[in-house]
């Protein structure tokens, strides 16, 4: 008997809540704030299904209300992969060691 | 490319965000995780142009509309304060939600582009799953909106509560569970719209109980619902990178509130069931007068510190929304010129978002090894000449370890009545958002400072 692909998938699922589980704890609680605005980020990596909802169907018409959603939804996750991952540096540049005299 | 390579190469993506999660553990290695991270997006976003291969005038569209919303975001991200960081949070947050129900419409409406059947007859799971994913993300949406509106000030913080509130909540995620059930049978495309809108409303009602002061709980709980909407996308695009990512910062904003709940010593469901800040306060501000307390100016402070030989700096949301962070450093460089060790303890809840003092003081240039959180210095403060408390308040309460009648008894607190003397700046006596008095304020060496904690912090550095 054949193994649903699903089955698959909710193991990668199952296995990564644990791996971020894991991961996340060990974050320092100083860099919370950074950690919020990076897994903001790396979230919009949902552009992924945006850029195939946007480019889905025929050449001629690239603007069905399918495709709209696809493009609106790609500004949004822009808009989120830009911002988080700058304004994440622009945190991350601030954190500095005690000068050694 | 062939759709297993792409899998592949979704998988890389995935492990590169986990990396750059790791980065976080210290500060040394946090940027180098960033940049695993934009790798690990740039990697998607290229493979997924390659695996759909329509390099047609619709190529040119998503990219004319990924450099708009790319420059809005980089436009945002350079010119945002960093007072301002929980409501940008939460702002992307919503961003998040509303592309995962966009997306969910998407396929529902086109299913084919996504191998998931045809439009009336979609598969059974991917239909459970795409809905899941736009009920998420749609409670996502309005609810990171109530937040922001709240964060930002334009909504009251105060908590809003009516009359079997829960019960219509209750009632309202049952509905959702319901249309999701007719919609498998019935694939209809108004059941469809119906849960969309039913999420968002749900997602309105579930924020606006929540008070100011809980807005960490909150924010990290929508952090937690965005990556729970990307991974139920995720199955429904079988995109392994979405699933990964989805589950990592699922359990993230899930510690999170975990971590912040724990700050408060109250369990998740007190928390979201909302309406603490609304504590009768008149009842409390009536006997407040009646207690002495003694109160300093600028100058008596600074004797005080100028002569101690260690100062702890306490520094809650007050300091934030005086933006007092930079006068602070320099009153710190100050006093280290004459000698004395300065050190700064935070309080798990303090301010607005999980670190958000940390960043505020990094701001400012304070070094991050001389900022500790409760655990590392609540021991300190036995040893330590003046705790000055710049706009804290319920977290240095000693009444949460005397009186187990208090609301906050349990929370763990800041031991800063221990210290020699306490210097606490406050505008005035009013009680803390829990709307409990502060013990403190009345104890023999606390002396009070009221000023706004920008103002007074000039001051002392003036008069040092």
């Amino acid at each position: 008997m054949e193994i649903d692909p699903f089955i698959f998938r909710l193991s990668i699922f199952i296995l990564s809540i644990f791996v971020g589980y894991y991961v996340v704890w060990s974050v320092t609680p100083s860099l919370h704030t950074p950690l919020m605005s990076v897994t903001n980020a790396i979230s919009s990596v949902i552009i992924v299904g945006a850029i195939i909802a946007a480019l889905a169907g025929s050449t001629e018409n690239i603007f069905e209300t399918s495709n709209v959603f696809g493009f609106l939804a790609i500004v949004l996750a822009a808009v989120n992969i830009f911002g988080g991952f700058l304004v994440t540096q622009r945190m991350l540049q601030m954190y500095k060691k005690k000068k050694n005299k | 490319m062939s759709a297993n390579l792409s899998a592949l190469f979704y998988l890389i993506s995935g492990i590169l965000f986990i990396l750059a999660l790791r980065g976080l553990s210290s500060p040394e290695t946090s940027r180098q995780g960033n940049y695993f991270g934009i790798a690990g997006m740039v990697i998607s976003i290229i493979v997924t142009f390659l695996s759909v291969s329509n390099f047609g005038s619709g190529f040119i569209y998503v990219l004319i509309f990924l450099l708009i919303g790319g420059s809005i975001g980089a436009f945002i991200a350079f010119r945002i304060p960093m007072t301002a960081m929980p409501e940008l949070v939460a702002g992307f947050h919503s961003l998040v939600g509303l592309a995962a129900v966009f997306v969910a419409i998407s396929a529902f409406l086109k299913p084919e582009a996504f191998n998931l059947g045809v439009v009336g007859n979609i598969k059974l799971a991917s239909l459970i799953e795409m809905s899941l994913g736009a009920a998420i993300g749609a409670i996502t949406f309005s609810g990171s909106i109530i937040a922001f509106l709240k964060l930002r000030g334009i909504m009251s913080g105060s908590p809003i509560t009516f009359k079997g509130q829960h019960f219509i909540n209750l009632i309202l995620g049952f509905l959702i569970i319901f249309l999701i059930f007719y919609l498998c049978n019935s694939q209809s495309t108004n059941i469809f719209w119906s849960i969309i809108v039913v999420s968002f409303i749900v997602g309105v009602l579930l924020i606006i109980p929540i008070g100011g002061a809980d807005m960490p709980v909150v924010i990290s709980m929508l952090n937690s619902y965005s990556g729970w909407a990307a991974a139920g996308i995720g199955f429904t695009l079988e995109n392994t990178a979405l699933i990964i990512t989805g589950a990592l910062v699922g359990s993230s904003g899930a510690i999170l509130s975990y971590i912040m709940c724990k700050g408060m010593n109250r369990s998740f469901f007190n928390v979201i069931l909302g309406g603490w800040g609304a504590t009768d306060q008149t009842k409390s501000a009536a006997n407040i007068e009646q207690k002495p307390v003694k109160s300093g100016n600028a100058d008596d402070a600074a004797f005080l510190m100028k002569n101690a030989s260690s100062v702890i700096i306490v520094p809650g949301y007050g300091m934030a929304v005086a933006q007092a962070q930079h006068a602070l450093r320099e009153m710190v460089d100050a006093l280290k010129k004459n000698g004395v060790k300065v050190s700064y303890a935070i309080h798990p809840v303090a301010g607005r978002m999980p670190g958000h003092m940390n960043v505020l003081l990094a701001e400012a240039n304070v070094p991050y090894d001389e900022v500790f959180e409760l655990e590392e210095i609540n021991n300190d403060f036995a040893n330590c000449d003046v705790a000055y408390v710049i706009g804290a308040n319920d977290v240095t309460n000693p009444v949460a370890k005397s009186d187990p009648q208090s609301p906050i008894y349990g929370m763990p607190v800041l031991d800063v009545e221990k210290s020699k003397s306490v210097l606490f700046v406050k505008r005035s006596l009013s009680p803390g958002y829990a709307g409990i008095d502060n013990d403190l304020f009345y104890r023999d060496n606390t002396l009070m400072l009221f000023a706004d904690a920008k103002k007074m912090t000039e001051e002392i550095v003036k008069s040092l």
